[in-house]
């Protein structure tokens, strides 16, 4: 039978009667190119990314007489700050195990602990940057501050912005379960969140930690 | 938003109006207030109409929320028409100054006006003609080429458009409200920076690009979806058609460039608004950090423009030669290789900056050698035409118009990349010629190439050579009395945007430039006329096949206009030539057994969020704090709201496909 067929699909393609239509068709899955396209946008903000840590390289050692890495960075709560933002990354991974396993009330434990993990860097970095700017390191003192902030804050921003997401999934959650759709969203936040998180390695090593060494 | 955080030292700020006030309206400028009145009895004749008429329900429901790409493309090159008005009108008054401003004569245009006209000219050709001209015809082709029913996001699509309407709707606002930008096209700093222009100008300039810019960035995500996953069956990457490659490699340049425009466009803001010293002249700041950011992406931006069209000129040639495109597999290559060498090449903009010797010649190297694969292209499209049977009709004649005078501007620019002969000619009339050259000679050209060409399958009916040959000789002999005295004071020295000048010998050069202008100007006027004569005629002109070039891709094998479905079946792909090869091999359209087709559903999303923007862009170009708060809480709200919308798709029942492929069987019958 099996043969049968494999011998006339082979006979006709001989034969030289091409097939010019797909007769029988499915439509595309519904968001199927979604992952690529959100992988593309992460690429498109690495750059803007980019151009700030360049900015950073090239106008960091401008101090203009101002303060200095090594007279505002305080490492340990830096690194207090990184653990908050590497922990949040964890329990998003959690959270979504649980929605592969189809269990709704685990991943909106888990997303919910994530967001207060990211509340809490958000906080520590406000705190931070509040601390610098009350000793009159204000953006505006000298291009490795201007730098600095834009560096740094831009990557809150995105924090912000992710959690402002992560609310408006966890309602989704709440009002659809973890249906395709949403699946798919909590995938896309899950690659933002976690590239947030490799951007923020890069900002502690070139920023903080190397800011020392200077 | 802490008003504390704003330099506020310069400006009183009201409350309410923020740095609005009625002086702000430039009603002692005449030529100003003529256009406004203008413009105002226009726009008001224009909603007459279409209220007498009762047509804003259709463009409301069957265009400006439209999701299918055929329509958004189509109102892209609305837009880049509107657009090219604009920009010519700057380009015209820009040549008659310069015919007349000598022998002490200050002209008619102060200083004040001029400047910001050169701007305005620069900025409006390059992000709203060119690039929504580019945008739109890959729009409208890409999909069709590739045998899909859409695009990867169809909303998003929509969405993108508007922003691009977004931000040319603020860069024409600042004609009327406050002034546009006095720095050139690119806004360098220390000369942009809020210090030395604290007017309005800069931050039009800012908002204008960067609210277009985010539809940029995500047309470009778009298009390279598309073309990675909805590719039909069989079309591997070296089966896609060549347009369909040049538009992958434009918009991977789109994705990998415009976001440097907008990381540059906000530290550019957030020294003029918040006062940090990013391109200052002081506490550390360095205007060369711009200019180095701006080129990364600026570069890029000049083949993100001439790819696309290099595509058409490669569709336009071998149809039109009736031959397969000569060196497809070189001519792919070539195009990969220009992606990667723009990318290499952005130093070349600012040689005298003092770079050094090293510096400056690996530049100058790189740029050199972008002319190799420039030129495999020139001899691709020669050995097309080698031994075709040549149609001259109208995108012919603009392709073989194009290889002349592109190779004019690729060796001038070869001449420029030669950095001891760049400093002599830097800055000067010459620079302004040789990329006029490249732009008018490479993209305009093979973008009227491209709307010749694929306006009978947007339409349905061809446009008539008469005009189309009076506006293509106007434009063509237009252009070299233009640009080409522009080469010849650039080599004495004169540099550009001046506005007076002493030297009485220059004025005969410039005032045969002028001409140059208006016989252009008669070129776009007969292009106008050949649309309106066209579209009157256009039962004579009609095409029933959907085929009236012989074409050899894939959007000839369906209607012209293509249903909203595009393609009845997914097509099967064999071959480079897809449709080509279906008409050698006896293809027969499908009469029978066809399905409810899944599309996507229409949405205002759109047009609201792009909306809101420009009254963000507006709030934040005059201090008006408030405005721009609420306006930016209300678009975060509105996209918001949008995810929460699941319903996005709906079938085509069997039956309305069933009635489109039936009326198309009729038309293709009664044509034998």
């Amino acid at each position: 039978m099996t043969m049968t067929t494999t011998l006339t699909a082979e006979r006709s393609r001989a034969q030289q009667a091409p097939v010019f239509h797909v007769a029988d068709e499915h439509a595309h899955p519904e968001g199927s190119s979604t992952m690529l396209g959100f992988w593309i946008y992460l690429m498109s903000d690495c750059l803007i990314f980019a151009v700030l840590f360049a900015t950073y390289g090239v106008l960091g050692g401008n101090y203009a007489a101002g303060p200095a890495p090594k007279d505002l960075f305080d490492l340990p709560l830096v690194a207090l700050n990184t653990a908050m933002l590497l922990f949040s990354s964890i329990t998003y991974g959690f959270a979504m195990l649980a929605m592969e396993k189809g269990r709704v009330s685990q991943t909106q434990l888990w997303l919910a602990v994530t967001g207060l993990f990211g509340a809490a860097f958000l906080a520590i970095e406000l705190y931070e940057f509040a601390h610098f700017i009350h000793l009159g390191a204000t953006p505006q003192r000298s291009a490795f501050l201007s730098s600095f902030f834009t560096l740094v804050g831009t990557h809150g921003l995105h924090v912000t912005f992710g959690l402002v997401w992560l609310v408006t999934l966890m309602v989704q959650v709440n009002k659809r379960g973890l249906i395709p759709a949403n699946r798919r969203r909590l995938m896309c936040l899950s690659l933002f969140w976690h590239f947030l998180d490799v951007i923020w390695i890069g900002v502690f090593t070139f920023v903080y930690l190397m800011g020392m060494l200077r | 938003m802490p008003t504390a955080m704003i330099d506020t030292s310069t400006v009183a700020t009201h409350p309410l109006f923020g740095r609005l006030t009625l002086e702000s309206f430039p009603y002692h400028e005449p030529i100003v207030v003529a256009t406004f009145v203008a413009v105002v009895l226009g726009g008001i004749a224009l909603v007459a109409a279409l209220s007498y008429f009762r047509l804003w329900g259709y463009l409301w429901k069957e265009w400006f929320t439209t999701v299918d790409h055929k329509r958004i493309g189509i109102m892209y090159m609305v837009l880049g028409l509107i657009m090219l008005l604009r920009g010519f009108a700057d380009a015209i008054m820009m040549r008659l100054q310069q015919a007349i401003a000598f022998g002490g004569s200050e002209g008619y245009l102060n200083a004040h006006h001029y400047d910001q006209i050169f701007t305005a000219h620069g900025v409006i050709m390059i992000f709203f003609v060119a690039m929504p001209f580019v945008t739109g015809l890959m729009n409208y082709v890409v999909p069709l080429q590739i045998g899909a029913r859409d695009v990867s996001f169809p909303f998003l699509n929509n969405f993108s458009f508007w922003m691009t309407v977004g931000g040319a709707v603020l860069i024409m606002v600042s004609l009327f409200v406050g002034e546009f930008a006095r720095t050139g096209w690119l806004a360098y700093p220390p000369l942009s920076n809020i210090a030395y222009s604290p007017e309005t100008g800069v931050d039009y300039y800012i908002w204008a690009l960067q609210i277009a810019g985010v539809g940029t960035t995500l047309s470009g995500i778009n298009l390279i979806c598309t073309i990675v996953k909805m590719r039909a069956p069989g079309m591997t990457m070296m089966k896609m058609p060549v347009f369909t490659w040049t538009s992958l490699c434009t918009n991977v340049l789109i994705v990998a460039s415009f976001p440097i425009l907008t990381a540059t466009l906000v530290l550019l803001s957030l020294d003029r608004y918040v006062g940090t010293n990013f391109f200052t002249n002081d506490l550390g700041g360095s205007p060369m950090m711009y200019v180095n950011l701006i080129w990364i992406w600026g570069h890029p931006e000049v083949y993100i423009l001439i790819l696309p069209v290099f595509g058409i000129f490669s569709e336009v040639t071998s149809t039109f030669s009736g031959k397969k495109l000569f060196g497809y597999t070189s001519m792919v290559y070539a195009t990969v290789v220009i992606t990667i060498l723009s990318y290499l090449v952005w130093l070349h903009h600012f040689f005298t900056m003092g770079s050094g010797a090293s510096v400056n010649s690996f530049f100058g190297i790189t740029t050199m050698i972008i002319s190799i694969p420039t030129g495999a292209k020139i001899f691709n499209w020669l050995f097309t035409m080698y031994r075709g049977r040549i149609r001259y009709e109208l995108p012919m004649m603009w392709t073989v118009a194009f290889m002349l005078t592109f190779v004019i501007g690729g060796m001038t620019g070869v001449l420029l990349a030669v950095p001891p002969a760049d400093f002599v000619l830097h800055n000067s009339l010459f620079l302004i010629a040789h990329f006029h050259n490249v732009i008018i000679g490479g993209v305009l050209f093979g973008l009227f190439a491209g709307i010749y060409y694929w306006w009978p399958k947007a339409f349905g009916f061809r446009l008539e050579p008469f005009w189309g040959k009076v506006s293509f000789w106007c434009w063509v002999i237009g252009f070299y009395f233009a640009f080409m005295p522009l080469y010849v004071l650039g080599l004495m020295g004169v540099t550009r945007r001046l506005r007076v000048f002493e030297d009485p010998s220059l004025q005969i050069w410039f005032q045969i430039a002028a001409f140059g202008a208006v016989l252009i100007a008669a070129g776009i006027g007969a292009f106008l006329v050949q649309i309106a004569v066209s579209v009157w005629k256009r039962r004579e002109l009609v095409d029933r096949t959907g085929d009236p070039w012989d074409g050899r891709t894939l959007e000839w094998a369906t209607s012209s206009p293509p249903p909203d479905y595009n393609f009845a079946f997914t097509p099967m792909i064999h071959d480079n030539d897809a449709w080509w090869d279906m008409k050698k091999r006896g293809y027969k359209r499908p009469l029978g057994g066809f399905r409810a087709i899944h599309m996507p559903s229409n949405s205002g999303t759109g047009v609201i969020l792009a909306g809101i923007s420009v009254v963000l862009g507006f709030a934040l170009v005059w201090y008006i704090w408030w405005l721009a708060a609420v306006s930016f809480v209300a678009l975060l709200a509105a996209a918001i709201h949008h995810t929460f919308n699941y319903h996005r798709d709906f079938h085509i029942p069997a039956d309305v496909v069933v009635r489109t492929e039936n009326e198309r069987t009729r038309l293709l019958s009664g044509q034998v």
